[in-house]
């Protein structure tokens, strides 16, 4: 399942780029860097090291060096944070276009018929404001009165306006989407600066961004990771000299910021931000950075049948006839009656019996249709005679309908029965209703002729999908108003682990408090005013952006293409996310065991030549050595950049099969990779003579 | 080393895999209160100290009693050597022993290192021996477990805010555990030759006219609870070395198996605690690879000889004469492979008794122990405590492996969030403390207790405080610990590592009880298999490893690389 960036920006910007560079420096600001403790710790160390450097001593040159390599460490994490920012904002700020100075129209009457003109700010949660053709939605609320097609191009990138009514679950209106017809008065349900827009902007802002909980956890093992090496390095003098080895100050400032995970200490604030940032991308709108943690542990999730699963409308799939009657009888009055049928069941019963049996368009002029209604539950036609295919048809009167309604009418008509009477009509309808479909009865003159087999049309692909969740350890729950008969065969068909047939909101929340009693963590979608408990109590709840504002207050993102299969990419950024972090945390714990092997050697050489055997990368002398260490160390961060805002590579597979290849690819190429790279720095180092 | 060697190791481990399931299984039913044949002296002794057996505590309640039965266990350690000059059963009149000594083996005998800076036999009285040092060499290592079991409860149980009740699991643990296998331990050495008396030493005079005297006292007593409990402490100065504490090869067989089987068999304890033996096999995996290692290079570089004795045409071969090797301050009843085998085990298992010296092991042969230490004694390691020790790297390799399979890290269900890494940290953080904190502070303010020039003077401070930290109790015995400065700080080390570490393990275990458990998937990472056996070894040895690279770069390795290029200091 590959990942698609409906509007990714370029990996690197110029803009952005630049940007970040001034940013990086502005970032050197101590009440910013306190956020990230390991970066705090190494421009400490860089401010100690370049204050030792200005008082000069053996190995200026080198020092100087050190001290500047030093600074560009922080730099250079600072560099990344910026970047992962500069990227969310040019995101925000596309959808922030939106915003523009919208001026809202504040009613002043109570039947909403006077209003007054004010800026869009102006407005509070409450507020009533008309909206009519041509103006822009001042703010996020729901339609209290009227109907009107909205633009929401802006938001969605979706061309085709969509309706927006009272009441329903289709109430919702966003900022910044434009009214094309008709008039609605919308009731503001946010304060300026509170709406969805807004509360993503500040996620991907790092100055404002909350840590996530599983980022607290690993800032802490990596503060503690940093203080070991505090007291590494800090007593390292006391054992040297006792050694008789004199090491300098800066070197072991040098050994001390190349051994703390400055990698991932650097990097965790953009791997953050980047996450969110690929939610945006995808146009789902996280209200916490803990809701995309979360979506990684999803253990469980709820998805509609329909929509979700099958596709909206049902299609005919089969001609079952009566054991007397021809299948083509039964696909021509069937035909006949659904030509008018504008419904995509109609359409689609159409569409087969054209595809089985070659059945030419008719002249219609003969023919009354009779549409469907509540009170008859049926539709069909009256044919008054007309050509077909230059036959002359006879007059003739078709319905079709749900099994009672139809057995109602023959009844009504005669009550003569072909064949096996109704017990034969009463197994065919009772065959398709188990197979999971939906039958509908054919009947002409009064006779019944059949039954049309409507099927739910399981989405291509959506057997895999599920076939990919189970292999993450995912459960997937079809929630359907189904009976639980035609529910069982369509989670047959589709592959889920389970569902909830006969579905009621109370029996949803039921569902999900249930599996979290289990301990496991559960989500859904929903659009509808009754799905915002169940939205509320699962651990992700993804509202759908044309549901209604209830909705979308209740759950923790909001999707604004409203496209519920998209809660399995939610999943998976999740996961993607976890899985940078963790792999770049290993990463930068691996690197270590080279920098020892460079440095250690290097720092005691002088009193143990015997150390020379340690040198196994064979670093030309002890002061390249720790030189081509530190910049090893800086540049890392900068090579990491790129992975760690497109997260690493995520293949849907068992936590073994991840955990296998994460650690083969970062474990062990994190042993590797530093001796590799510091010998090639260090020949450099050497060849241009820097030490 | 020969065949015979390599027999004796496999040998030894055969033998603890078989018992693993055995005392595991035992421990649990003794854990899950299924044992009841010793009922009515666990009611008595309720009675007397006032505990309603079915009330269960908080772990902060549990922490409570267990520093404050510790503290307490350790005053009386203390009045107990101060006064032994006026106390009966003295009959080699012991005087009293000074303050800083004093205190140095109170912490000791409490927190289960048993560092001795002292010789036995030529300072306690046996009534210290007995009813001081032999009382703590029970309650310490019950401490040991009871810590460990509560740690298992904490995974095992499910949204629970009790672990259990300190005075009911200390007391079963002695009763139903160590009680019955050191009575029927103890017969049976006696039966091998190990001395019980309170008989007054002999003077014996020797073959060549000189005299000698033989001390004596009630050594099997104390044989077989000083190495089921991993307490390490000696009765005599020279340790498991003495042919009276350890006679023959079947004693010293019972020992080594002793020091093993109660660490090896919580693994399985805990397996079937939280329904899933395999948890607890491969736990005990990671610790035999790591075992594994230790053993082998400790018998290669002893079995490859002395370099500088080489280059003196000096014949270190084996032959059916001689043991071949580096034999300096080993038993020659014992040869290489087996004081390998036992050096090995007494330092992974944070036993600390020795049957050679490890002061004379070659230097990479002493650095395989030192190493095992540093790792924070989780290979088997002290009762308990190395099977707690070794959850918490447990803890912090699911951590870092859980995020690289994409979702919250857990282990056996529960799930490691910011509270379990904040604790886990504090613990890992007792080492390079200890080691290397009030290592660098002893080597500043004392090294006159450093005997040997060169590199292997740093190594014998940094072992005796990484033995102190480790609680293993062990040394290198040139240092001349006994001095006001090393008591104090190397008590200081003692108690640092172990109850700095037990509070945080016993928090931790209240953190996991009270959450719920998430049944497992196939997108949960496995903790059973060879992968996450691999993973577990790597981040044991690359926390160690990262953490005193330097200090043994400058201290067993140097002196390794120096005596093969031929330089002596």
């Amino acid at each position: 399942m590959s990942v698609h960036r409906p509007q990714g920006l370029a990996l690197f910007d110029h803009a952005i780029l630049a940007r970040a560079a001034i940013d990086a420096v502005k970032k050197l600001d101590p009440r910013q860097l306190v956020r990230n403790p390991v970066m705090f710790a190494t421009a400490l160390v860089a401010v100690v090291a370049s204050v030792l450097t200005a008082r000069g001593g053996e190995h200026l040159g080198v020092m100087i060096q050190i001290s500047v390599w030093l600074w560009f460490t922080v730099l250079f994490a600072n560099f990344a944070e910026a970047i992962a920012e500069g990227r969310g904002k040019a995101q925000a700020a596309s959808l922030r276009k939106t915003k523009t100075e919208a001026a809202a129209k504040q009613v002043t009457s109570t039947d909403a018929a006077t209003f007054q003109t004010i800026p869009a700010q102006r407005l509070r949660a409450g507020d009533l404001v008309v909206c009519e053709a041509g103006d822009v939605i001042p703010g996020d609320g729901d339609v209290v009165a009227g109907i009107a097609t909205v633009d929401e191009s802006a938001i969605t990138g979706e061309s085709a306006p969509v309706i927006r009514e009272s009441g329903g679950d289709r109430s919702a209106v966003t900022g910044g989407t434009r009214v094309v017809s008709d008039r609605i008065v919308v009731q503001i349900t946010v304060n300026p600066g509170e709406s969805f827009l807004d509360r993503m902007i500040t996620l991907v802002e790092g100055a404002k961004r909350q840590k996530t909980p599983n980022e607290i956890a690993l800032t802490i093992l990596l503060v503690g990771m940093t203080l070991i090496f505090l007291f590494v390095v800090a007593t390292l003098p006391v054992f040297a000299s006792y050694s008789g080895a004199v090491v300098p100050v800066v070197f072991l400032a040098a050994l001390f910021v190349t051994l703390i995970p400055t990698t991932i200490g650097g990097l965790l604030s953009a791997i953050g931000i980047a996450g969110m940032d690929r939610l945006v991308k995808f146009n789902v709108i996280a209200k916490s950075g803990r809701a995309v943690e979360a979506a990684g542990d999803i253990d469980v999730l709820l998805l509609d049948k329909t929509g979700t699963i099958t596709l909206g409308a049902r299609q005919a799939a089969e001609f079952l006839p009566l054991a007397e009657v021809n299948e083509r009888d039964l696909a021509e009055a069937a035909f006949l009656s659904s030509l008018a049928d504008e419904t995509p069941e109609g359409k689609s019963i159409v569409t087969l019996a054209r595809t089985r049996f070659g059945l030419a368009e008719p002249d219609r002029g003969g023919m009354s249709f009779v549409p469907f209604t509540a009170q008859t539950r049926m539709s069909g036609v009256n044919m008054n005679g007309g050509s077909w295919g230059g036959v002359m048809t006879a007059v003739s009167e078709i319905r079709k309908g749900a099994s009672d309604a139809i057995t109602n009418y023959v009844a009504e008509r005669s009550g003569r029965m072909p064949g096996g009477g109704p017990k034969e009509l009463n197994q065919l309808v009772e065959r398709v209703a188990k197979s999971g479909g939906t039958p509908l009865v054919v009947a002409r003159d009064g006779r019944p002729l059949g039954v049309i087999h409507l099927k739910d049309i399981i989405k291509p692909g959506i057997r895999e999908r599920f076939a990919t969740l189970r292999a993450m350890g995912i459960k997937t729950v079809m929630v359907t108003g189904d009976n639980p008969l035609t529910a069982a065969a369509i989670a047959a068909e589709a592959g889920v682990d389970d569902f909830l047939a006969e579905a009621t909101p109370e029996k949803k929340l039921e569902l999900i408090r249930e599996y979290q009693q289990g301990g496991r963590l559960v989500a859904m979608c929903g659009d509808g005013s009754n799905d915002a408990p169940a939205l509320a109590q699962a651990d992700v709840g993804v509202a759908m952006n044309t549901g209604t504002q209830a909705a979308r207050e209740a759950g923790n993102m909001v999707d604004l293409e409203s496209d519920p299969t998209k809660l399995i990419e939610i999943v998976m950024i999740g996961k993607q996310l976890l899985m940078s972090r963790g792999a770049l945390t290993t990463f930068s714990i691996a690197n270590d065991v080279a920098k020892y092997f460079a440095i250690i050697p290097a720092l005691f050489l002088a009193a143990y030549p015997q150390l020379q055997a340690l040198n196994v990368m064979h670093l030309a002398s002890p002061q390249s050595a720790v030189l081509s260490a530190i910049i090893f160390n800086a540049l890392i961060i900068i090579a990491l950049i790129p992975l760690a805002l497109k997260g690493v590579r995520y293949r849907p597979a068992g936590a073994e099969a991840l955990l296998k290849r994460n650690l083969l690819v970062y474990g062990l190429g994190g042993l590797g990779v530093p001796f590799v790279g510091i010998k090639l720095i260090d020949l450099a180092v050497a060849a241009l003579g820097l030490a | 080393m020969d065949a015979n060697g390599i027999l004796q190791i496999l040998l030894y481990v055969a033998l603890i895999v078989a018992l693993t399931p055995l005392a595991g299984g035992y421990m649990a039913r003794l854990y899950e209160g299924k044992l009841t044949w010793l009922a009515w002296i666990e009611r008595l002794v309720y009675r007397l100290c006032g505990t309603s057996a079915d009330r269960e505590q908080h772990w902060t309640g549990y922490a409570l009693s267990l520093l404050a039965f510790n503290l307490v266990g350790a005053l009386a350690l203390y009045g107990l050597q101060r006064l032994q000059g006026w106390l009966p059963m003295n009959p080699a009149g012991m005087a009293a022993v000074p303050a800083d000594l004093a205190f140095n083996t109170a912490v000791s005998f409490t927190t289960n290192t048993n560092w001795q800076a002292y010789g036995g036999e030529t300072t306690m009285s046996y009534l210290t021996q007995m009813a001081g040092l032999s009382v703590q060499n029970f309650v310490s290592a019950a401490t040991g477990m009871v810590v460990a079991v509560v740690l298992i409860r904490g995974f095992a149980r499910q949204s629970a805010r009790s672990v259990g009740n300190f005075t009911v699991d200390l007391t079963r643990t002695v009763l139903y555990l160590l009680l019955p296998i050191c009575v029927v331990g103890a017969l049976a050495l006696v039966w091998l030759g190990v001395p019980q008396n309170l008989s007054p030493y002999i003077e014996a005079t020797t073959l060549e006219g000189a005299k000698q005297v033989i001390a004596q006292g009630p050594v099997a007593s104390q044989m077989m609870i000083k190495h089921l409990g991993t307490n390490g402490g000696g009765f005599f100065n020279v340790n498991a070395a003495h042919p009276y504490e350890n006679p023959n090869a079947v004693t010293n067989l019972i020992h080594m198996v002793a020091i093993f089987v109660l660490g090896a068999g919580l693994t399985n304890t805990f397996g079937r605690m939280v329904g899933d033996t395999r948890q607890g096999w491969a736990i005990l995996a990671a610790m035999g690879l790591l075992f594994l290692a230790g053993i082998g290079i400790t018998a290669w570089a002893d079995a490859a000889g002395n370099p500088a004795l080489a280059a003196l045409g000096v014949d270190q071969a084996l032959s059916p004469w001689q043991a071949g090797g580096n034999m300096e301050g080993k038993e020659v009843r014992f040869g290489i492979a087996l004081s390998a085998l036992f050096a090995t085990i007494t330092t992974a298992a944070s036993c600390g008794a020795v049957i050679a010296m490890h002061d004379s092991l070659m230097p990479l042969a002493g650095l395989a122990p030192m190493v095992n230490m540093m790792l924070g004694e989780v290979v088997v390691g002290g009762v308990g405590a190395g099977f707690y020790g070794m959850l918490i790297f447990v803890i912090l390799s699911v951590f870092i492996a859980g995020l690289m399979v994409g979702r919250t890290p857990e282990y056996v269900g529960k799930k490691i969030e910011a509270r379990e890494m904040k604790l886990a940290v504090i613990v890992i953080l007792v080492f390079p403390i200890g080691i290397l904190g009030l290592g660098a502070l002893a080597l500043l303010t004392g090294p006159e207790a450093i005997t040997a020039p060169g590199p292997h003077g740093l190594s014998q401070l940094l072992y005796a405080y990484t033995s102190a930290t480790a609680n293993n109790g062990s040394a290198f015995a040139g240092f001349g610990a006994n001095t006001v400065l090393h008591n104090t700080l190397l008590g200081l080390a003692m108690l640092l590592g172990r109850f700095m570490v037990i509070v945080p393990t016993l928090a931790i275990a209240g953190a996991v009880a009270a959450k719920k458990a998430v049944p497992p998937s196939s997108g949960t990472l496995p903790t059973h298999g060879w992968l996450f056996v691999g993973l577990l070894v790597s981040v044991v040895l690359v926390v160690g490893g990262l953490t005193f690279f330097p200090v043994i770069a400058l201290g067993p390795v140097v002196e390794h690389l120096s005596l093969a290029s031929g330089t002596l200091f």
